[in-house]
């Protein structure tokens, strides 16, 4: 292979400081940055696993030539996926005088803290949720909370806080937007758009130029780890105290980025948020907006990407299953050569996925339901928000004019050892007329389908009944029945 | 700051008590500055301590090889068990059954076994995993649901309550209910985990600042540890990042390890916790089981019950006895019971050792009662709240016989009634119950229920020697104050409370009174901050002090101005001391100057107050804390899933020191009871691994669980019984039963499937699959009945 030029650092502003380093190993987190190496003490660990909030920061980096910010969990976001960022920390708020900044200084008039420990973490998801939206609804800030976790308040004292920071200051006049121009340019100035190479041998992590170069650079390194939002790879090093390198950051790689609507479907690069990924999936398959909003918290969604939950072969993604309902594609790329396959077929076994040494997901494709197809997706969990599924269902029905079922897809996430179909419900529903009858007759079938475990999320026995009464509610709610069909947070009921 | 200019013609001071002042760290909070013990800079050299812990259940251990832990990059030390210089033990009952480090055996899976010494965190926490340990697997208990309460092993003495003849009382009862309920423990999750730094110091000296509510205890504790008395061991906590009873006894692993290690390398040493070693290894709320039998007449008042609360203690005593006790000591809640029998059953299992958490078993026992009265409630027919009403003690001032509680002391404050039909009126409890029940009768998939539920906490320790505080009180020679005592912040706003307390005593603005770091070397031998005690107790010694105080600056100022002590009045900032009016200041300057002590050490006990244990009678509580909760839930009937669409709490605090911190309290308290109820499970797999150790696996409520509707009032006309610390009453722990309304709301959406007609027996936590579970449990008895 021809020698590639690279850069041997990375290059980030934190608050105000430009900052260039060279010695940063693969798997050291931005968290451990802030408080060993910067003393910047404010940013707290109370998980180490990207669920509690308290480490949250803001991290603010060009997508399509602007400047946007968003929250992140810091405690499991590497150093080298910040090349390029702009790392904003609740010391950077006040300024460094006795003046606070509306947000915090909100939180204190309306006695958001108690023992104070996740504080900076509220206020830093506030701030964001802030920039975005200034007089935001309160489903609009309990979204951006799902990921911070206060064990004092019970959250009523933060809410009232929320609510009332534009009365403290207006977004206008917020520092970070008085120097969004300045912070620009200075992050343009950082894109050379070359390679990043930090480290050496084994112990070293890259940051590919483009989408070529990451084909190049997985093909001369076949087992090294890909890291996209580090939501799941984090909690290797953090929780496991695996070793992952040498990395491959592919997060900011803009041929990755990629997120368009043509002829019918929606392809998705495997770079893409889940927040960047909210708008187009929402508006175009409805259904998807509200399972986006109960994968993780805003921080998770802010890194976490669609690539990854599928790259990973995870049996209880959120994603793989609707998409599988949907009849979604895969592009995998190894090298200069690509193929397709349909999701459904690239989880083989658990742990196991038709992916290649040196292959990557490129892009999902995934299909817009046609007019008058039913489309639907229930998940399952203990808690409502940011928790882990227990059974999650996706359903795609077509009915064919006589009002029999023409096409039915049914998958299920969190029911075996990979996302998987529902073939005997299916085969039970196909042809038959579209009735809770057919639907009763339907239900007794999953248990040829699935044969679900106990953990400790669920047991076996709720799983398998929770997930066939998912079938019913999808009946129902294709009927256009107006009675309430389950409970909900923010709509009447 | 700016420097203080006192306003001498203020009417009032600024920050006296009953006034809502914020958080006296607030703005630090929002602004990353307050420090927890982590955030402290580290003295050159600082060593950090990663833990290895046991991988079974039960065993004997074989051998232990460290051999490449010892090896492995960065590692000074490996300390075991011998490398205690004192007793292996951190035991708080005296029990001696708390090992530091596990010796020869292990009891649960996740004991620490050694500790890594080493140079950075990370390289400590990865040779930890390096041991290599043989163990003689034993047969290990991991629940007590199948176990027998009166012969399986305890790990401490069972209480006995009794009072009347329960046993003939329900045999002659009209009619009798038997059940058993399970009731889940609750992980603290404080999202400060634990954390100790200890620094050594002259001979046999050392430092702690660990992130503890019991800062005697750990001094103690660690002393014992060392094999140095007392004096050699200073403990110090500005603040904790969130208690909730987890670092009352908790902490004291964590200190004792740091403390060994940097004695014998004679260098810092922290300990942090990792999430997962946190959940893992320390001690969580009890889960019970409750067995419970009760007679009562035809109108649903209760003539006799008898319980017993089996409550999982895990491998060791800690403070398992008393929470046992404290169930008890709740298992009326607000009711009185003409004839009861009571019993606790510490059992022992090889999980983890419970421990103190937020209603100390109070609540565990509340709820025990509440299912009592749900279930007389199903068997007569009528709303919960009816038969709740009925069983009630008598209102204060009442005469009679129902007044006296399984413990035999009067209940001489009651004020529930009132509350309750406040609440009732204010939350239109009578008019949504008839709703909902036309929403139901209408409501194929969603079904919503209904309930209120009383709260009655006793306050005082039942350990009557916890029942005392200190207070150390400095007025400088410019008149600022410096204010400090036993008792230790968590987040509670104690600190700003007391400092509330002393300004008042002086009369000068809150912001002359400095908050100071709680420690072992100012105020001696202080009970825990527990048992909701800490502004109740502490408040007190602090006034103590300061009076102490301000009565030597009243007889000066008598002698020097020639006036009767009387006519020494301390007004907002300034004294009048006959006709004219010197600034607090300058007063506080001319004593200086006459040598005056300035200084003094306050000391308050808790009067009235009596126990004998054996015998299971006396004045166990000061007084009692009252309020009540009504909660509105809809429940999904295909999935359990569930959202709490209103609740509405009125809540006792007497004449509250400081109500934006009371609110906060009960608001928090509610979310934290609803959350133990509701969605936060803990669960072991067969070979008695916690599987829910971290957020991921843990629900604790997020802002999106409380209720979509949240009225939360303090009662504005009560006021302590007792002479509290100006009238006003505790509210650490009150709060968290209310919870309970939650359960109970879930159980009334749940009943409604078979037509309330049978009594759901919903355990808890009521997760989605629990609440579904009855639900499909309900169908089937309702269709057999058919």
């Amino acid at each position: 292979m021809a020698t590639v030029k690279t850069r041997n650092h990375i290059r980030f502003i934190l608050n105000g400081e430009d900052v260039v380093l060279g010695n940063v190993a693969p798997d050291a987190t931005l968290l451990d940055y802030l408080r060993l190496q910067r003393t910047l003490r404010g940013t707290k660990e109370g998980c180490a696993e990207g669920d509690c909030g308290a480490c949250t920061v803001l991290v603010g980096r060009l997508s399509g030539g602007k400047l946007v910010y968003e929250s992140v969990n810091a405690c499991i976001r590497f150093m080298g996926s910040l090349d390029g960022c702009h790392v904003v920390t609740v010391e950077h708020l006040a300024g460094g005088g006795d003046k606070l900044h509306p947000v915090q200084q909100a939180m204190v008039d309306f006695h958001g803290s108690q023992c104070g420990f996740c504080t900076p973490g509220f206020v830093m998801s506030l701030y964001g949720l802030w920039m975005k939206s200034p007089e935001p609804s309160d489903a609009e800030i309990e979204k951006s909370l799902q990921g911070n976790l206060c064990r004092c308040t019970g959250y009523e004292a933060i809410m009232r806080a929320a609510r009332a920071i534009s009365d403290y200051g207006k977004a206008a006049k917020d520092p970070l937007l008085v120097e969004r121009k300045a912070i620009t340019a200075r992050l343009e100035a950082f894109r050379d758009g070359i390679r990043v190479e930090v480290g050496e041998g084994k112990d070293r992590f890259v940051i590919p130029a483009s989408v070529d170069d990451l084909a190049d650079v997985l093909e001369a390194e076949p087992t090294a780890t890909v890291v996209a939002g580090s939501t799941d790879v984090g909690l290797w090093v953090t929780k496991h105290m695996r070793k992952i390198a040498p990395v491959v950051f592919i997060a900011n790689i803009e041929g990755l980025q990629g997120l368009s609507h043509d002829k019918g479907v929606i392809t998705i690069g495997a770079g893409v948020t889940y927040t960047e990924a909210f708008e187009t999936l929402s508006k175009h398959i409805p259904a998807l907006g509200p399972l986006i909003d109960r994968i993780g918290g805003e921080q998770v969604r802010n890194m976490g990407t669609i690539g990854g939950n599928i790259a990973n072969g995870s049996p209880i993604g959120d994603t793989p299953p609707p998409l599988i309902a949907l009849g979604a594609t895969l592009t995998l790329r190894k090298g200069k050569t690509r193929r397709t396959i349909s999701l459904q077929d690239f989880f083989i076994a658990y742990g196991k996925q038709d992916r290649a040494p040196g292959e990557f997901v490129e892009a999902v494709h995934v299909p817009v339901p046609a007019k008058g197809v039913h489309f639907a997706v229930h998940k399952i969990t203990k808690r409502r928000d940011e928790d882990i599924t227990a059974t999650l269902g996706a359903f795609w029905l077509s009915l064919a004019k006589d009002g029999t079922v023409a096409e039915v897809r049914i998958a299920y996430g969190g029911m075996a050892a990979t996302p998987k179909r529902a073939s005997a419900v299916e085969a039970a529903l196909v042809g038959q007329p579209w009735t809770e009858a057919t639907v009763e007759a339907a239900m007794a079938k999953y248990a040829e389908d699935f044969t679900p475990l106990t953990d400790m999320r669920a047991t076996a026995e709720y799983r398998a009944l929770a997930a066939k009464n998912l079938l019913l509610r999808f009946y129902m709610e294709t009927t256009g029945t107006k009675a309430p069909l389950t409970v909900s947070r923010y709509e009447a009921a | 700051m700016t420097q203080h200019q006192p306003n001498l013609k203020a009417a009032k001071i600024s920050g006296g008590v009953h006034t809502d002042q914020r958080h006296d760290s607030a703005h630090k909070h929002v602004a990353g500055e307050a420090v927890y013990i982590d955030d402290m800079p580290e003295p050159a050299g600082t060593l950090h301590i990663g833990l290895g812990l046991s991988n079974v259940a039960h065993g004997t251990l074989k051998s232990v090889d460290l051999a490449a832990v010892r090896a492995a990059p960065g590692v000074v030390d490996v300390l075991t068990y011998a490398d205690v210089p004192g007793e292996n033990d951190v035991s708080p009952s005296g029990m001696h059954d708390d090992p530091v480090l596990a010796e020869g055996k292990v009891q649960f899976h996740g004991q620490p076994i050694f500790a890594v010494v080493a140079t950075t965190r990370e390289q400590a926490r990865q040779a930890a995993r390096l041991g290599k340990i043989e163990y003689e697997e034993l047969p290990s208990v991991l629940s007590i649901w199948d176990l027998d309460p009166e012969n399986d092993k305890q790990v401490t003495t069972p209480l006995t309550l009794n009072r009347g003849d329960a046993a003939a009382a329900i045999a002659a009862a009209p009619r009798r209910v038997k059940g058993r309920m399970k009731l889940g423990g609750q992980d603290h999750f404080y999202l400060e985990g634990q954390v100790s730094l200890a620094v050594p110091g002259e001979d046999d000296e050392v430092t702690i600042y660990c992130s503890t509510q019991g800062p005697s205890e750990t001094q103690h504790l660690v002393s014992h540890v060392l094999g140095v008395p007392s004096h050699a061991v200073q403990v110090e906590v500005r603040r904790m990042g969130g208690g909730f009873g987890g670092k009352e006894t908790q902490a004291n692993q964590c200190a004792a390890i740091a403390a060994i290690a940097a004695k014998k390398h004679k260098r810092a040493v922290k300990v942090r916790l990792d999430r997962d070693e946190d959940m893992t290894a320390t001690g969580k709320r009890h889960d019970f089981a409750i067995d419970y039998e009760v007679g009562f007449d035809d109108e649903g008042r209760i003539l006799g019950v008898d319980y017993m609360f089996a409550l999982n203690a895990g491998f060791s005593a800690d403070l398992s006895g008393p929470v046992g006790d404290r169930a008890l000591f709740h298992c009326d809640n607000a009711y009185f019971y003409p004839n009861v029998h009571a019993k606790s059953a510490p059992l022992y299992t090889n999980t983890v050792s419970n421990t103190a958490f937020r209603g100390f078993g109070g609540p565990q026992g509340m709820v025990g009662a509440e299912r009592v009265i749900d279930e007389v409630a199903f068997a007569v027919g009528k709303d919960s709240l009816e038969i709740r009403k009925l069983n009630f003690y008598d209102p204060m001032g009442t005469p009679g016989e129902r007044n006296l509680t399984p413990y035999h002391q009067k209940v001489e404050d009651c004020i529930i009634q009132r509350i309750v039909a406040e609440l009732e009126e204010s939350a239109q409890y009578t008019r949504r119950r008839h709703e909902i029940a036309a929403f139901n009768a209408n409501s194929r998939f969603v079904k919503r229920g209904l309930a209120m539920t009383p709260v009655k906490f006793g306050i005082s320790f039942t350990k009557t020697e916890s029942n005392q505080a200190g207070a150390l009180v400095h007025v400088y020679s410019d008149g600022s104050v410096h204010m400090n005592h036993g008792g230790t912040e968590m987040g509670q706003g104690l600190h700003l409370k007391v400092a509330q307390v002393v300004a008042e005593e002086f009369q000068i603005d809150l912001d002359r009174v400095k908050i100071t770091a709680t420690t072992t070397a100012k105020v001696p031998n202080t009970a825990p901050t527990a048992a909701s005690s800490g502004a109740d107790l502490n408040g007190m010694a602090a006034q103590d002090a300061a009076r102490q105080i301000r009565k030597r600056l009243t007889d000066f100022a008598a002698e020097k101005y020639q006036v009767p002590a009387d006519q020494v009045v301390f007004l907002p900032n300034r004294v009048r001391v006959g006709n004219q009016e010197i600034a607090f200041n300058d007063l506080v300057k001319q004593a200086y100057l006459n040598r005056i002590q300035l200084s003094a050490a306050g000391h308050y006990k808790t009067p009235k107050i009596h126990w004998d244990r054996a015998k299971g009678r006396g004045h166990a509580f000061y007084y009692y804390a009252y309020g009540a909760a009504c909660a509105e839930v809809s429940v999904d009937v295909l999935t359990g899933e569930y959202v709490v669409e209103r609740a509405d709490i009125l809540h006792d605090t007497g004449r509250s020191l400081n109500r934006a911190i009371d609110i906060g309290q009960v608001e928090g308290g509610f979310i934290q009871g609803m959350g133990w109820l509701t969605t936060e499970e803990l669960w072991w797999d067969g070979k008695g691994r916690l599987r829910t150790h971290a957020p991921s696996t843990y629900k604790i409520p997020l802002a999106s669980d409380r209720p979509k509707v949240f009225n939360v009032a303090l009662t504005d006309w009560s006021e302590a019984y007792e002479p509290t610390i100006h009238r006003s009453k505790a509210v650490g722990e009150p709060p968290l039963p209310h919870g309970m309304a939650v359960l109970h709301a879930l159980s009334d959406a749940v009943a409604s499937v078979a037509d309330h007609k049978i009594c759901p027996r919903l355990d808890a936590p009521a997760t989605p699959e629990r609440v579904l579970m009855a639900i499909e449990r309900l169908r089937a008895e309702a269709a057999q009945a058919k």
